[in-house]
């Protein structure tokens, strides 16, 4: 398939697509409702489902009952409206059925702005929602990356039967790039739904979903045995990126637009004579902790870049153990940090450690 | 199951439990009307013959464990958002028969938005709206179907209008919108009340095969054990004081379902 241009939002509209979505039930909130207003035009084109909720609360809910049918599912929002859907994350993540949700994070906190924004890191990663549980976070650097990660969180969402969420910030949305397309993927027949689904106890006994286990024993053992599905994901599923980390002295570490945006500080490093390097998460759970744990122990300092207070800050430091020294660098209220000041800071690190 | 296997071959049965329910016992009440009504559903899905294309959507509230009872696909749905769930189901599979069975609380208060926007977009599902006047399984608050000066755990002075407000009258609410084909309020205080509950239940159910719009039985229940009342006083509290403020009977009949109704 030949390489086209593509804006990041339709980019990972049509993608779900691609992937076999079968239904998309959301509500309009910049910067991502290009990708409702392109899946309220492809889906029904296709014979497919797509339906404008009432509010984000609806929507996940909807998607959740799509899910315990058995169907391939998605939402996608900002994050205002990703934290109206954080009771549904928790149901969804206990009674462990498969959805796909694609946040573009904007500035926050309250109303914030519709400026691209990392501060939903923590959101995502360490409290989706009540309760003990983690989705699987995906963070695309680029649109090429947006298409194969969306194709890649519906896989991985119907193999551990979890959510799988792709954050980005909001001008990856925005922006575009020219990327390739995977082919279109046949939508599973309604027939062919999971042995699981509610689709009526025909010849069999009645399926149940529910995330409600009245018996402390019985509820410790559905925890025991998501945690047991968690360390599963951590051990197979961690995805990152690595750039000039072979002879690095200093590595940067930064996810999304960002990580992008520090290979040009990498670059310009290099060029002054700096030994830089990049490590870019991909999953930002589970998080590539053994890796940066494993540079943390060759390079003399390490330098987290984020749009936000320092929030995947904190999990760098847990890997890092203070084998290395680790600053921070980051800007908030959806400004964007930008090489010129990002390379000043690697210098300074240079300096000091 | 209790399937009559137990009945000597000279005898037949006259009354057993409908294969779409299990014969667990319930937590419920004694004295509970949502027994009864679980009941004339599993009773109206046998007759109608929907058992394995059926399923169920239960609230938050004290119907939470439905699906224990139900011998049916079932769902349990965060607090509220029966309507929506049952919409992502019956969206993605549209040959499945899709209800949701709802309290007061859940249907009228924190669902408000779900239930109306479901039944405005004509969703083919059905609502079983359970209203007892009160939060039963939190034990006994004030809900947005209490009666004014009613006292619960959360108005102990009884319900003041002025502060909380005034009951919903949710079949009337729902039943003003376009996309509800079959709204009804019916009551299940005496028998030949839960019989017309039952005919009711049966016609929503057929408004959703004929693929009508939304429908909604509302069914004035008792909370005994919240009201503090016995079960026999709570039926008579219903009947003078709920009947009157909740009028029984259809608050939507759309031209496309009375012709239904007179083909049967
Ligand atoms: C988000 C959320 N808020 C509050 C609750 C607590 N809660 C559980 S049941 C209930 C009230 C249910 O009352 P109703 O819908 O009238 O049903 P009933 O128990 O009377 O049958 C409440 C408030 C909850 N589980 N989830």
């Amino acid at each position: 398939m030949a390489r086209e241009l593509w804006e990041g939002n339709m980019a990972i509209a049509e993608a779900a697509v691609r992937a076999g979505l079968e239904a998309f039930f959301g509500y309009p909130i910049t910067p991502q409702t290009e990708i409702l207003e392109y899946l309220s035009r492809r889906l029904p084109e296709l014979g497919r489902v797509f339906l404008q909720a009432e509010s984000e609360v609806a929507s996940i809910n909807m998607v959740y009952g799509a899910a315990c049918a058995g169907a391939r599912v998605m939402t996608s929002s900002s994050s205002p409206g990703i934290s109206l859907m954080q009771e549904g994350f928790s149901y969804i993540a206990c009674s462990e059925v498969p959805a796909v949700v694609v946040n573009l994070m904007r500035g926050g906190p309250g109303l914030g702005n519709v400026a691209p924004s990392q501060g939903d890191y923590f959101q995502a990663v360490k409290m989706a929602g009540h309760g003990d549980f983690h989705p699987i976070v995906l963070a695309p650097g680029s649109i090429q990356e947006a298409i194969d990660l969306t194709i890649l969180a519906f896989d991985l969402a119907d193999r551990y039967r979890t959510l799988a969420m792709i954050v980005a910030d909001g001008s990856l949305g925005q922006m575009m790039e020219p990327a390739e397309m995977p082919p279109m993927r046949p939508v599973r027949p309604p027939g062919e739904r999971p042995p699981w689904a509610l689709t009526g106890a025909r010849g069999r006994l009645p399926n149940v979903i529910t995330s409600l286990y009245l018996a402390e024993e019985d509820l410790e053992q559905v925890n025991l045995r998501l945690q047991a599905k968690l360390r599963r994901i951590a051990a197979n599923e961690v995805r990152w990126k690595e750039y000039a980390t072979d002879d690095a002295e200093l590595l940067i570490v930064a996810f999304g637009t960002v990580g992008r945006i520090c290979q040009t500080v990498v670059r310009e490093a290099r060029a002054k004579g700096l030994k830089a390097g990049l490590l870019r998460p991909v999953t930002l759970w589970p998080f590539p902790s053994t890796r940066i744990a494993e540079l943390a122990a060759r390079v003399r300092g390490m330098l987290v870049v984020e749009m936000n207070a320092g929030q995947m800050l904190e999990d760098v430091r847990l890997a890092v153990e203070a084998r290395c020294p680790v600053r921070f660098y980051g800007r908030l209220g959806g400004m964007i940090p930008l090489p010129d000041e990002i390379l000043p800071q690697l210098e300074a690190m240079d300096a000091e450690v | 199951m209790a399937t009559g296997q137990d009945i000597p071959p000279d005898m037949e049965p006259v009354y057993q439990y409908p294969e779409s329910l299990t014969s667990r016992f319930t937590h419920y009440c004694p004295g509970c009307t949502h027994g009864v009504i679980h009941r004339l559903i599993a009773e109206v899905i046998d007759e109608l013959g929907i058992r394995e294309r059926t399923v169920g959507v239960a609230p938050v509230g004290c119907a939470v464990l439905a699906y224990d009872y139900f011998n049916l696909d079932f769902c349990e749905a965060a607090h509220g958002r029966a309507p929506a769930m049952a919409t992502g189901i019956k969206r993605v599979s549209p040959d499945t028969v899709v209800f949701t069975y709802q309290g007061d609380g859940d249907l009228a208060a924190i669902g408000t938005a779900e239930i109306i926007h479901a039944a405005n977009r004509g969703e083919l599902i059905t609502t079983i709206f359970v209203n007892n006047a009160i939060y039963g399984m939190t034990g006994g608050q004030m809900a947005p179907t209490t009666l004014p000066g009613q006292v619960t755990t959360s108005s102990p002075g009884g319900r003041d209008v002025r502060m909380a407000g005034w009951p919903i009258k949710m079949a009337e609410l729902i039943g003003v919108l376009p996309g509800a084909a079959y709204v009804t309020r019916q009551a299940v205080l005496d028998v030949p009340g839960i019989r017309r509950a039952k005919q009711a239940i049966r016609l929503a159910f057929r408004v959703q095969l004929a693929g009508l719009g939304f429908s909604m039985v509302e069914i004035l229940s008792t909370c005994n054990t919240n009201w503090g009342l016995s079960p026999l006083e709570a039926l008579e509290w219903a009947k003078a004081h709920m009947v009157p403020y909740y009028p029984l009977g259809d608050t939507k009949v759309a031209d496309a379902v009375r012709a239904l109704m007179e083909q049967a």
